[in-house]
């Protein structure tokens, strides 16, 4: 696990210092522009990212999690999510169980957040749990605990805040060009000088952002296909993930809590459209076909397994980062879990439990009436008492 | 005088290549430690769950009295030996999770057990705390493998003999009932 989060710092390390000097390559345009001095332009604009970092770090890591309606739940409320989330913790190794949300959505989706391993929390929708079996559901949780154990999370939050701050630097650096147009304030560029200066200060504002688009899912790819090897290291079930991914890609409701900022913190890019190849540059994840193509043929549970069934899938160079491929050898994979195609497990029986975890959590009120009816009342009813609408009981609230 | 900072040179880059690789080693044997201890920590939790499994079993099959006693007799040999190696603790949890293996398989013959709702949330507590013991050994022996590698390859195989650091062993299961269905199940 070591050597792969120092080969992941190295390869993202590239990345975002080339945002980074995209964001300088801004402020130096906007500098040389405004004040004539490029320097200043670099500082404001490094200033401006400080500042979004410190407010997006200082509001925590529930942004996302109070953007999508996410309720924290403890064991007795899903038991099974929870033993799912600390086994996929023992398997990880991480130091601390991460929490865990539920979201009020149908979509299948999930993800997680966090900048460190011990503050980490992983979401997933209920559209989810009622969808996956066991063996699927714990693919899904050891993918997002492979984000966390990576340091994507982390890397992800720090990407997206500099994407943020180059695209509004941008934006409203070249909205003030346009529209003040000859009052500069800068004299000391005067003539063909200057018209040239403006128009490369101009290409370079428009450019920025798609550049700075393009690296951050180039980044976000890149740690989709990685956390998808550690899910099959932590589960030795390649399959589990595989099915799971089916599923869900071939669901057609989109979830209503994303945006573009969190796209690549889902486990799968929220915001694709059906029949699309997704393999250009401008999606956040890889093609969900390749990703269960390539867990599909895997011969082993290891990254070098992975790498190698990643090489024949695709016929190119490999995912995985070669010092990490060396520290463990072949490890075989186990079979299906027998509770997963268990008679008892099914959809309909999944709804319901997730049901009532969501109506416990809006604070309704359950009553299980003799006649087999089940009521559910609304907080803060002014009524003492409700009246079963199958049989007629009144029951005390 | 120039050799003299040569010599200087080796010198330093030597020491902070054998801080690095002792390092290494700490933190290696450390995590072969603490994986150790989360193995513990499941199969403590079994050996809890058991009595509450062997009780409600009891209630609606108490003519299976020797399958019963068996997963007792197992239980109570495991917790003897909780302080032993890890070989010989592998050979003996081996048993205890084939021992109930047997007795989930015996229940299934009883509808009646099947539907009680203790028994149904010992079925999931019981199914999870073996996936856990299995991830933890899975987390341990991959740990033991990197730390035991680290000892053995040139050059931290120097700084291992000097310091003393021993290859660690395998939590490995003997049983071969074990082996052919380390899933317990209850359908």
């Amino acid at each position: 696990m070591w050597e792969q989060i120092r080969a992941n710092r190295i390869r993202s390390g590239f990345i975002v210092v080339f945002m980074g000097a995209l964001l300088v390559f801004v402020g130096f345009a906007l500098g040389l522009y405004f004040f004539g001095s490029a320097e200043a332009g670099a500082l404001i604009a490094i200033v401006v990212w400080a500042i979004m970092m410190l407010v997006a770090f200082s509001q925590g890591d529930n942004i996302l999690l109070s953007l999508g309606k996410a309720h924290k739940i403890k064991k007795e409320d899903h038991p099974r999510l929870h033993n799912i989330v600390e086994e996929m913790t023992i398997a990880s190794g991480l130091p601390k169980m991460p929490d865990i949300y539920i979201i009020d959505d149908p979509a299948p989706n999930a993800f997680a957040t966090g900048r460190k391993p011990d503050k980490a929390a992983v979401a997933v929708t209920s559209g989810l749990l009622q969808k996956l079996n066991r063996d699927e559901l714990q693919g899904v949780i050891a993918h997002e605990l492979g984000h966390i154990g990576n340091r994507d999370t982390m890397l992800m939050a720090i990407g997206s805040i500099m994407l943020g701050t180059i695209v509004i630097l941008a934006y409203y650096g070249s909205r003030v060009m346009f529209f003040s147009g000859g009052n500069r304030r800068s004299s000391s560029s005067g003539g063909s000088g200057g018209a040239i200066l403006l128009i490369v200060a101009l290409v370079l504002l428009i450019l920025a952002p798609i550049a700075a688009r393009l690296l951050y899912f180039a980044l976000s790819r890149k740690r989709e296909y990685l956390a998808d090897a550690s899910s099959a290291l932590y589960t030795r079930y390649p399959e589990g993930l595989a099915s799971a991914l089916e599923k869900i890609s071939g669901s057609r409701t989109q979830l209503k809590a994303a945006n573009n900022a969190t796209a690549p913190m889902y486990i799968i890019n929220p915001f694709r459209k059906k029949g699309m190849a997704a393999s250009d540059l401008t999606s956040t994840h890889p093609p969900t076909s390749k990703r269960i193509q390539v867990l599909r043929s895997m011969s082993g549970a290891s990254f070098g397994e992975y790498d190698a069934a990643f090489k024949q899938v695709a016929g190119k160079r490999g995912v995985v980062p070669a010092s990490t491929m060396a520290a463990v050898a072949a490890m075989p994979l186990r079979e299906a879990s027998e509770e997963a195609d268990k008679a008892a497990d099914t959809e309909v029986k999944r709804a319901r439990e997730v049901g009532d975890v969501l109506w416990r959590k809006n604070q309704y009120r359950t009553i299980d009436c003799q006649c087999g009816a089940r009521l559910r009342v609304p907080p803060g009813i002014k009524a003492s008492n409700v009246r079963c609408p199958r049989c007629g009981t009144v029951h005390q609230l | 005088m120039w050799w003299i900072w040569v010599v200087i040179a080796i010198v330093v880059i030597i020491a902070f290549a054998l801080v690095s690789i002792y390092n290494g080693l700490v933190r290696k044997r450390n995590q072969v430690k603490n994986a150790w201890a989360q193995i513990d920590v499941q199969l403590k939790r079994r050996y809890d769950l058991i009595p509450n499994l062997v009780e409600t079993v009891k209630g609606y099959a108490s003519h299976e009295r020797e399958t019963l006693e068996a997963v007792t007799q197992a239980r109570n040999l495991a917790q003897q030996v909780a302080n032993a190696g890890a070989g010989e603790r592998a050979k003996v949890e081996g048993e205890l999770s084939s021992a109930l293996s047997r007795l989930l398989a015996v229940a299934e013959a009883y509808p009646d057990l099947k539907a009680n709702q203790n028994f149904l949330a010992l079925q999931e507590e019981l199914t999870s705390t073996e996936n856990k013991i299995g991830f933890s050994r899975q987390f341990y022996n991959d740990s033991v493998l990197r730390y035991n590698n680290q000892t053995q390859v040139f050059p931290s195989n120097i700084v291992a003999g000097m310091f003393g650091f021993k290859a660690e062993e395998f939590f490995e299961t003997t049983s071969e009932v074990e082996r052919e269905a380390p899933k317990v199940s209850f359908s």
